[in-house]
């Protein structure tokens, strides 16, 4: 196991941050660290890396504990922070020579960070200070200095967040390259995300693991109750739709556009046909829609009161 | 532990921070010590480098606190701090790295009025006449002091995310600890105890150091000092995030 997490608990105060959390990572596995903001995402992440103590559990990476091993884990975590921390008045070459230094390489830190320059398309501007760099390089230089030293677990919080899709596609394909045979916890909440890189999909709320699941597996789950567009020639009211068998939920999608929820194991498609010969409407577009991630996310997540 | 000590001067020399503390530091001790009527040797007339040793612990409240003021507290705001100790080094040689980086800053900027000690020895009449025992005292009294303030300079800034606090919490604490027990012991409310308030203050030891003697118990007064407020920093660096 690259990561293992067993009753992992962080109270600040009277708040339970993260509460009583279990998982374990086999290495190898790209997982989607998914929930809210506040969800206690980073404060898991920041307990793995060893910056913050957990109040209660037990965190390992790579079967060294985070309490009793801290310099072990440090050294086979790659850990990219939320909003990148750099030190701006740093030249992209030099801050990735201490950060090589930091981690005790010595011989081949110089071809170390050209390798690493040259992977992460830092090469342009390599002799920039960080702080002239735009956000998509700065993040370039995260991932450069968290993939340096080659680490069996890469914990990256964040890692798109502020990025225009360009640059998003660019560190999505940068993360995936890298994990293919390494182990890459990364949290977002950008759903797409997980979508197109995950393997693995744990999604928290308010301190607890809501789902836990291959990404394949948690969009089947949840793809029991269809979705239905539906465009009409005329008029027809929220009422009338309600009243046709077998549909859940209704919503306003437009004018005359209209989204509609079917309980389980029916088919809307032939009703609301039927539907609509017997009103005397006309059908202008219908199609079926396969629950997508983030409707998941937006199930399991929203507030239940 | 070394590369983090290398890349903090490196931050002192890049940033200017190291090249203007070491200008107004020479800048204001050479002032007092050859311009101004009320303090210069020359209308002194006396060999000595008294003026040097007496400004310097004042000077040295402000450049320290202004070198020492960021060191934690930027990186806490910044966040650089979490990656820092994400990385296999530990508090205490973080801790250790931003001391000797100040210390070293602190040197650098002594380095210089050695000319000074040497003006004066060739303009002693008859050349040479100067009492340099008490000014190596002196100095190593000053270099002391000077990691004492670098101590409490970094205490201060981990204390908080904001460097004014930092700047003038440090200030404040250096002003106490160099001075304020002399003062306090003065008081005639303390008079039963006076001698024992005046020897926790840092000016006593200085004094004694400065007269030429390397009196051991000062040498431990003054390292204790330093690893009391090392230690303190080390234990309030993670506090706060």
């Amino acid at each position: 196991m690259s990561i293992e997490v067993r009753g992992l608990t962080k109270l600040y105060s009277e708040q339970r941050a993260v509460d009583d959390i279990s998982f374990s990572i086999k290495s190898g596995e790209i997982v989607g660290f998914l929930g809210p903001n506040g969800a206690g995402k980073s404060t898991t992440m920041k307990m793995l890396t060893c910056f913050i103590e957990p109040s209660a559990g037990i965190a390992e990476v790579c079967g060294y504990n985070t309490i009793i091993n801290p310099m072990d884990v440090k050294r086979q975590v790659g850990y990219l922070a939320e909003h990148n921390p750099l030190y701006l008045d740093m030249y992209v070459k030099e801050y990735l020579l201490f950060v090589a230094g930091i981690y005790g390489i010595k011989k081949d830190a110089s071809t170390l960070v050209r390798n690493i320059i040259g992977n992460t398309g830092l090469f342009p501007e390599q002799n920039k200070k960080i702080g002239a760099l735009s956000k998509g390089y700065r993040q370039r230089v995260g991932l450069a200095q968290a993939m340096l030293h080659n680490p069996k677990v890469l914990i990256l919080d964040e890692p798109t967040s502020g990025l225009d899709p360009n640059q998003i596609n660019d560190i999505r394909k940068l993360i995936t390259e890298f994990g293919k045979d390494r182990t890459v916890m990364l949290s977002t909440h950008i759903m797409q995300e997980v979508e197109a890189m995950c393997d693995r999909i744990i999604i928290i709320n308010k301190g607890k693991i809501v789902a836990d699941d291959a990404t394949g597996n948690l969009q089947k789950r949840f793809n029991s109750s269809l979705l239905l567009n539906v465009e009409f020639k005329n008029e027809v009211t929220k009422v009338q739709l309600k009243e046709i068998p077998g549909v859940q939920m209704v919503t306003e999608n437009g004018r005359n556009r209209w989204k509609l929820a079917a309980t389980k194991g029916s088919d809307l498609r032939e009703l609301v046909f039927k539907f609509a010969v017997d009103t005397g409407n006309v059908i202008l577009q219908q199609n079926e829609e396969e629950q997508r991630l983030e409707e998941i996310f937006q199930h399991l997540t929203k507030d239940i009161s | 532990m070394i590369t983090l000590l290398i890349k903090e001067i490196r931050s002192f020399l890049s940033s200017l921070i190291a090249v203007i503390v070491i200008v107004v530091f020479l800048l204001a001790i050479g002032l007092f010590m050859w311009v101004f009527p009320d303090t210069n040797v020359l209308d002194y007339g006396y060999s000595n480098m008294d003026t040097l040793f007496s400004m310097a612990p004042f000077v040295f409240i402000f450049l320290i606190s202004a070198i020492t003021m960021r060191s934690y507290s930027e990186e806490k705001r910044m966040g650089t701090f979490e990656s820092l100790v994400t990385k296999p080094i530990s508090d205490l040689q973080i801790v250790l790295a931003k001391y000797l980086a100040g210390l070293f800053l602190v040197l650098f900027s002594l380095i210089p009025t050695l000319i000074y000690y040497y003006t004066i020895y060739q303009l002693g009449a008859p050349k040479g006449n100067i009492d340099s025992g008490a000014i190596w005292g002196s100095y190593i009294g000053l270099l002391l002091l000077g990691s004492c303030y670098v101590a409490i300079g970094l205490f201060s800034s981990s204390l908080t995310e904001n460097q004014i606090i930092a700047f003038i919490t440090s200030m404040f604490l250096c002003f106490f600890c160099f001075t304020a027990f002399d003062q306090i012991s003065k008081l005639s409310l303390f008079s039963s105890i006076d001698y024992l308030l005046e020897w926790l203050g840092i000016n006593y030891h200085y004094e004694s150091i400065s007269r030429g003697v390397l009196d051991t118990r000062d040498l431990v007064y003054f390292l204790s000092l330093t690893a009391l407020f090392l230690g303190l920093t080390f234990k309030t660096s993670r506090k706060g995030i």
